[in-house]
């Protein structure tokens, strides 16, 4: 009964203590890491990261999975670049055009997989492929800069708006001067969205009644494909919000960014699971799990740990994370029911 | 142990098991001879899938003893009690068998894993091999067939026939007819009679008496984790082994028919499939309606059809006098037509979820403000639902899987009651249900039956019986029979149900 009680609070809250601990060792031990400044920092490199972990979280939820989101984020970089270097649109074009993407390639994204019956694995990474691609063809593989020669001979003129770096440049005040990023808001504003939406509303309950029987949904009078496609759409606009921030912050349509993305989305995601030991796909799970690895990374640079065990730490946390979820809740699971 | 008790094929002693707080068994002590069939009954939460476990590996006993043949007997895992010879075919039956495979590898998987087994598959070899197994079970498919293209009854027989590929000892049988037509079932218990010919001894879990009364030699009755009865003296007591079971006598349900008032939903002329005949049907206010047939006589399919899953081949339906022709079940569900689906594994529970959510999972709109959900609501309307079709519970907190199989019943079919509907469809509602909940459930459907209509489908007979107050028999797709529950000729019925051809 004791140790059952002790496995139950382990699993509950183990997560969330592993994370004070982190903090707390790394506040005695790394001068300037218990800071506002240092605090700002962990936030921005784990918004984009978080904003496209949480879309990735509601496929999740419904059963799903979108391999495609690190894709439209690239995508919705150049996207915005180009329209706004090459095609010389304002930034509002710009951001809703990148919008409009995200939940078109969600759009198809669902309609593949509903309708198509094609597995939602394949499906987004035949999409992914796709987006790859296809965001290379306009500018023949170049990145997008103002001042790149055109294939015509001309120079592109256009320009990033002050207007849309501020979305990734501008830090509003915060106890300090200029502290909070743009993108940590918006992170945040998204996180808090969706997490009311999967926790609070009966959208949410009817999309985690098909993630857990699909079936037994469909015959309660749920419309299943509706709810799979609004899953994607959801996946495809916060990847295209992360890439449209990606793109304020870097100030020009880097062909290269954003390799990361996908994979560190879904970790964090997958991280979530363990948090409160829910076992299941959840937005503060998610949101905790970015802060996570955000936190542990900041930590050992800030112990000058170099930056090639990166990819090591951040593997290391999810298997960590995924025998939480899968193996002490199981055990948790045999021990209630006969 | 004294020389006069000859030694037995499977010998329990003193069996005690807990889990947590709960003490599921309680000192069981089960003997199993060779050449014998052993009904095991016992309401759910009785202790004896508990029991099964233990004997076939899934769990350790806490204390007690087993032999096999004499010897003792401490399966560490479940390939360890089948090495030992002891088989069970478990009530999933997609636990049973590969369904991706041919019948022909499903049959000699086994032999895939047994040492010196070779690497390469001699094909021509296995088919064989296949063929031999199938024919003494009685199968006539042709092995190379998909086992997921098979029937449900095919594949059961499959799962069973693996099983008798490894030449058990003691055969454990879990509901093993849940899923099979009554023909299905008569293959299945001519099987048994040839298995127990050889010597096997069989332990037979069920809830259907017709299936006891058919095989079983020998009856124990389970209850809260004792063996509150053995019965074997010929003929034997069914129905004290049924009061064992319950703790109390088995009270005949008494049905009074009331005849149809304003009639609810009509069916015209329908036709289920293209080439099946027509039949008109009306179901009227306050009425309870069972629909009785086999697997394949269209019971499920005009569920179905109702309930908006499949078209109608040809007619028409009225709902309270409108045309009512929905294409799907959010559809039907807005008309007011509710139907719990049979198979609840598959179709019904939702297992990541509470009680309360899996109950008000349909009418989550019921329990919002713009699109908010009022846990309160929910909890409150859940424990009403709780106490009046009485599931046993801690809390409407508890996740749905921690519950009985009778009582996840009344949860899913609670999840229909909670807002009042025209049409009420149950399709098989008393499945892997005990006598008990099926009762209840009985009891509070009759008594809920008014400002609604009420269609239960059921394969039993008896279950009809206990609830309806008109039967319909369904027979290849046909209306072939039409009673009012008050002294029915029940050979007539039997006849209907059973009847091979359809007369013209």
């Amino acid at each position: 009964m004791q140790n059952d009680r002790l496995l139950t609070f382990a699993i509950r809250y183990g997560f969330l203590i592993l994370l004070a601990g982190l903090v707390l060792y790394f506040s005695a031990v790394a001068s300037g890491f218990a800071t506002p400044r240092s605090a700002a920092f962990i936030l921005q490199s784990v918004a984009i990261t978080g904003i496209l972990a949480l879309g990735v979280t509601c496929t999740l939820v419904v059963d799903g999975f979108d391999l495609s989101i690190g894709a439209v984020a690239t995508s919705a970089l150049m996207l915005s670049a180009y329209a706004m270097v090459i095609l010389e649109l304002p930034a509002s074009i710009a951001v809703l055009l990148c919008l409009g993407m995200g939940a078109f390639v969600g759009l198809i994204n669902g309609l593949l997989i509903v309708k198509f019956r094609v597995p939602d694995l394949l499906a987004t990474l035949g999409m992914m492929f796709l987006l790859i691609g296809l965001q290379r063809i306009p500018t023949q593989g170049n990145s997008i800069a103002t001042g790149m020669s055109l294939p015509g001979g001309n120079v592109a003129e256009g320009t990033f708006s002050a207007a849309f770096l501020w979305l990734g440049r501008h830090r509003f005040d915060l106890f300090l001067e200029k502290l909070v990023p743009v993108p940590v808001v918006v992170f945040l504003l998204i996180a808090v969205l969706i997490w009311v939406f999967l926790e609070f509303t009966r959208h949410g309950r009817l999309m985690y009644a098909i993630g857990s029987n699909e079936r037994a949904a469909a015959l309660v009078g749920t419309n299943v494909s509706r709810y799979k496609v609004a899953a994607y759409m959801i996946s495809g606009m916060t990847a295209s919000i992360g890439g449209i921030l990606l793109a304020a912050r870097l100030g020009r349509g880097d062909i290269a960014s954003g390799n990361n993305l996908l994979l560190d989305a879904v970790a964090a995601a997958l991280i979530g699971f363990a948090v409160l030991g829910a076992a299941r796909p959840n937005a503060f799970g998610t949101a905790i799990g970015a802060l996570f690895v955000g936190i542990l990374l900041q930590g050992l640079t800030m112990l000058n740990a170099p930056y090639y065990t990166q990819d090591f730490v951040k593997g290391a946390v999810l298997v960590v994370a995924l025998v939480f979820t899968f193996y002490l809740s199981a055990k948790r699971g045999a021990s209630t029911t006969s | 142990m004294p020389h006069t008790r000859q030694i037995k094929t499977l010998d329990v002693m003193g069996l005690n098991k807990t889990f947590g707080q709960n003490h599921v068994l309680r000192g069981i002590d089960l003997s199993l001879e060779a050449g014998e069939v052993v009904a095991l009954m016992g309401a759910n939460g009785a202790g004896k899938s508990t029991l099964v476990k233990v004997i076939c590996g899934h769990h350790n006993a806490d204390s007690g003893q087993l032999q096999l043949d004499g010897r003792d007997y401490a399966p560490s895992s479940a390939a360890d009690a089948i090495a030992h010879g002891v088989v069970t075919v478990h009530q999933s039956i997609d636990d049973g068998v590969i369904p991706d495979l041919d019948v022909a590898t499903n049959l000699t998987l086994d032999h895939l894993t047994s040492p010196g087994a070779g690497v390469f598959i001699k094909r021509r070899a296995m088919r064989d091999k296949a063929r031999a197994v199938a024919q003494s079970m009685g199968l006539t498919m042709d092995v190379r067939t998909i086992v997921a293209d098979l029937s449900v009854a095919d594949r059961q027989m499959i799962a069973i026939a693996r099983a008798m590929a490894r030449t058990p000892k003691v055969l454990i049988l879990d509901e093993p007819t849940s899923s099979l037509s009554a023909t299905e079932a008569e293959r299945l218990f001519t099987l048994i009679d040839k298995l127990r010919d050889q010597g096997v001894a069989i332990l037979y879990i069920s809830h259907r008496m017709s299936d006891i009364r058919r095989i079983a030699d020998r009856i124990v009755s389970m209850r809260d984790g004792k063996i509150a009865g053995i019965f074997d003296t010929k003929p034997l007591d069914y129905e004290g082994a049924v009061m064992a079971m319950l703790g109390h006598r088995m009270t005949e349900v008494d049905i009074d028919p009331q005849p149809g008032k304003t009639p609810i939903l009509r069916l015209k002329n329908l036709q289920l499939r293209a080439d099946s005949p027509a039949f008109d049907l009306t179901a009227h206010d306050g009425e309870v309606v069972a629909v009785i047939g086999l697997l394949g006589s269209g019971k499920s399919r005009l569920a179905d059809v109702i309930y908006g899953l499949h078209p109608v081949a040809a007619g028409d339906m009225t709902l309270d006098g409108d045309s009512y022709a929905p294409n799907s079940a959010g559809h039907a569900v807005k008309a007011g037509v509710h139907m719990s689906s049979k198979d609840r594994a598959t179709n019904a529970v939702i297992p990541d979820f509470d009680i309360a959510n899996n109950m008000t999972v349909p009418f989550l709109g019921a329990f919002s403000r713009a699109s908010l959900l009022s846990k309160r609501k929910q909890r409150r309307a859940t424990d009403e639902m709780i106490d009046q079709i009485g599931v046993v519970c801690q809390s409407n907190s508890d996740g749905i899987g921690t519950l009985s199989g009778g009582n996840q019943q009344k949860v899913m079919i609670a999840r229909w009651l909670l807002k009042p509907c025209r049409v009420l469809l149950l399709d098989e509602p008393f499945q892997g249900v005990d006598i008990g909940a099926r009762r209840d459930i009985g009891r509070h459907i009759r008594s809920t039956a008014q400002g609604r209509t009420t269609l239960v489908f059921c394969a039993e007979i008896d279950e009809a019986l206990e609830i309806a107050d008109r039967i319909i028999v369904l027979n290849e797709g046909a209306l072939v029979g039409e009673h009012i529950n008050s002294e029915i000729d029940l050979t007539e019925l039997v006849t209907q149900v059973s009847a091979a051809k359809v007369p013209a």
